[in-house]
């Protein structure tokens, strides 16, 4: 395979939900690189996290579509619903709270991926319900 | 099978709103009533205020209910059992639905009409007439059609198509490749994901005919890692050709070889700009490349490249197969053929609306779109993504159009737009424009990463009501330096949208109100 450092890095990322500093000089080794260049890659993509997720992902679309039918607003009801700032994990380690910008879902706005699953037309109950699936 | 044929759209946005429920509930009510029905999970037809819309197959035609909502699937199986007019989400045949009617579908032409991972279904639909054409033509006949059909990139910079496949044709090297741009970042569009997941055939005919015109093997689809269910059609469709002998060492029994792979990328909106597309697709950090080398005589791996978006690609086939001059014929100007509009945001009849080239905004939005979905007056609407300029109502005549939309300080980009109505403070979307600048910025150049920073700064000082004058001053300057010194359009267009917020709303800066010019 030419240019295989991103499929493995995504095969990593689904396999233990994050990318293991550890991991790093054992890729560099592999494909000839530096641990440098392999450091460069994982933290230039969003994508990559670099520590364990909470549980569950929810990514909600920030773009302006989605702001378009109101997804500010379910922004902040959503921090406020889980306790918690984009970017981060509620206490308890269930939800990270993540930005995402464009889901291809604008014709249906507002939109968001629940752990890979997309829901779109969300308003606050919706989400709620969603959420309240998580919390089981 | 033979039993009742039922469409259900495998679409992203028809899931995103229950179809994958629905589809399950069609078929526990179709085991308990014990009729045998054969789901097929298509593309979706783009009437995504309809969404899910299931379509039954009948002696007459298929006809269509929507929006179908989980509790409604038994009583639309039963009416679709007895086929009589009597249920309240019955749409009847949905290519009479003046929405779906009126557009020109060309690159659409198949999209939520064939099972999407069926090559038998693609070539019973007119699928692989283009490639069978382009194989009996020498290759430079070939990209003589794709250059007199007037077709230009669709990605964005509206380069002419068949200009670059030139270049890389009269480029010698020991290996070449096709790239399909299937990054799709801009927020406002969904086309390419919709041809993806609804005619991934199409997409891969496209790439086919550039590889045996260009004199290429080998191609890549660089697809965001946003679009799950694109990347596992295209996946299927891909194996799918390579069993019926349509990819692989001899395409169609011929000598030209042509294989394709799917590459994920990894949330970095930079990464859809070409070159950083390469870096990216080669492994490394999505940076943006300067030019020269064109990526038409060093792209991948330093060989030559042809990189065209999904949709350029996926209009080649139907230009191979009715020739050059029937698709030329539409549109306007310069810029020929049809256009897949996507319309979303606050917008009555959110969906792909494909039509020539001409179509003024103010019919899209309008008349065509239906106005906002709130019911509100329409304030802005924000055209080609975030790097698109916002247009006020007064601009409503401008036509779609690339030259017509650059005269107008504004762009087509990728074909999406996004209405917002007057509860809009464009203040703030000019902020979240230098704002989403800063986060997807490659690091580059100064002005475009440290700018947009800056630039996220000036507007909250204006938003407070800090030393306004001097610091819109401050803004315009920012955005010249930005314009002027950015290596490529995400910091060069990021002040499209903040000028243009400016320029046309300024009561929402602090500003006295533009003369208000007809409306
Ligand atoms: C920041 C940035 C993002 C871009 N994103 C995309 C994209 O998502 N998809 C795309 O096809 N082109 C995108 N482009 C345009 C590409 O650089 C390039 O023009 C296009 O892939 C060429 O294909 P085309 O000629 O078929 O349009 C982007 C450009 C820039 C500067
Ligand atoms: S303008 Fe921005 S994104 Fe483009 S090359 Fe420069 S720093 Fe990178
Ligand atoms: S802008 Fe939110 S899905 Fe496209």
């Amino acid at each position: 395979m030419q240019g295989p450092l991103l499929p493995i890095l995504h095969a990593l990322h689904e396999e233990f939900g994050y990318i293991d500093r550890e991991a790093e000089p054992l890729i560099a080794d592999i494909l000839n690189l530096s641990r440098a260049e392999v450091h460069g890659v994982v933290t230039f993509y969003h994508d990559f996290r670099q520590k364990p997720a909470g549980r569950h992902v929810l990514k909600l679309c920030r773009a302006e579509s989605c702001q378009a039918r109101g997804s500010d607003a379910l922004a902040a009801w959503a921090e406020a619903r889980l306790g918690v700032a984009f970017g981060g994990t509620t206490a308890d380690g269930s939800v990270s709270l993540e930005p995402v910008y464009c889901l291809g879902l604008c014709s249906v706005s507002p939109a968001a991926m629940l752990d890979g699953k997309v829901v779109a037309r969300l308003d606050e109950k919706k989400l709620d319900t969603l959420l309240a699936e998580t919390d089981r | 099978m033979t039993g009742l044929r039922i469409y259900v759209p495998g679409d992203a946005a028809a899931a995103a709103v229950g179809a994958d429920d629905v589809a399950t509930a069609i078929a526990t009510a179709a085991e308990r009533s014990g009729t045998a029905v054969d789901i097929v999970r298509n593309g979706s037809r783009g009437l995504h205020w309809l969404e899910p819309m299931v379509e039954v197959a009948t002696a007459s035609g298929r006809i269509a209910y929507g929006p179908v909502a989980v509790s409604d699937a038994a009583a639309v199986l039963k009416a679709a059992i007895a086929n009589r007019g009597e249920h309240p989400l019955r749409l009847g045949d949905p290519e009479s639905i003046p929405y779906l009617k009126n557009q020109t579908r060309l690159t659409f032409a198949r999209c939520g009409i064939v099972d999407p991972r069926s090559l038998d279904d693609y070539c019973a639909h007119g699928g692989y007439k283009g490639l069978a054409r382009a194989l009996a033509m020498p290759a430079t006949a070939v990209v003589d059609e794709i250059t007199q059909s007037g077709l230009r990139g669709r990605g964005g910079a509206g380069f002419p198509t068949g200009i670059k496949w030139k270049t890389v044709a009269d480029t010698a090297a020991d290996q070449k490749y096709i790239v399909c741009n299937a990054d799709e970042g801009d927020s406002g569009t969904f086309a390419d994901r919709m041809i993806m997941e609804g005619d991934p055939f199409v997409l891969i005919e496209g790439m086919t005919i550039a590889g045996i015109a260009v004199g290429a093997t080998q191609g890549y689809v660089y697809v965001r890692s946003e679009y799950p269910h694109a990347i596992a059609v295209l996946n299927d469709a891909i194996a799918a050709a390579r069993r019926g002998g349509m990819l692989g060492k001899s395409v169609v029994g011929s000598p030209q070889a042509f294989d394709l792979e799917v590459r994920v990328g990894a949330g970095a909106y930079v990464c859809g700009e070409e070159t950083a597309l390469l870096d990216s697709l080669e492994g490394k950090r999505g940076m943006v490349r300067a030019k020269p080398p064109l990526p038409a005589h060093k792209g991948l791996f330093g060989k030559p490249t042809v990189i065209n978006n999904v949709l350029s690609l996926a209009t080649v086939p139907i230009i191979l197969e009715k020739g050059p001059a029937f698709y030329r014929d539409f549109g306007m100007g310069k810029s020929r053929g049809t256009m897949p509009i996507q319309l979303a945001g606050n917008i009555r009849f959110p969906g792909l609306y494909e039509t020539a080239f001409g179509v003024t905004l103010g019919e899209l939005v309008e008349d065509i779109g239906g106005g906002t979905a709130t019911g509100r007056p329409v304030r802005a609407v924000q055209v080609g993504g975030p790097l698109g300029a916002y247009f006020p109502r007064s601009l409503f005549n401008v036509p779609f159009d690339y030259e017509a939309f650059a005269q107008a300080d504004g762009l087509i980009g990728h074909g999406g737009i996004v209405v917002f109505d007057d509860t809009v403070d464009m203040a703030r979307q000019a902020r979240f424009a230098m704002e989403f600048c800063a986060i997807e910025s490659c690091g580059k150049c100064t002005p475009c990463r440290v700018g947009s920073i800056r630039g996220v700064e000036v507007i909250d000082r204006i938003i407070a009501n800090r030393d306004r004058a001097a610091n819109t001053a401050l803004l315009e300057d920012l955005c010249n330096t930005m314009k002027f010194g950015s290596l490529c359009a995400l910091g060069g267009f990021t002040p499209y949208p903040v000028m243009s917020a400016l320029t046309h709303f300024p009561e929402d800066f602090g500003a006295p109100p533009r003369l208000a010019a007809a409306e």
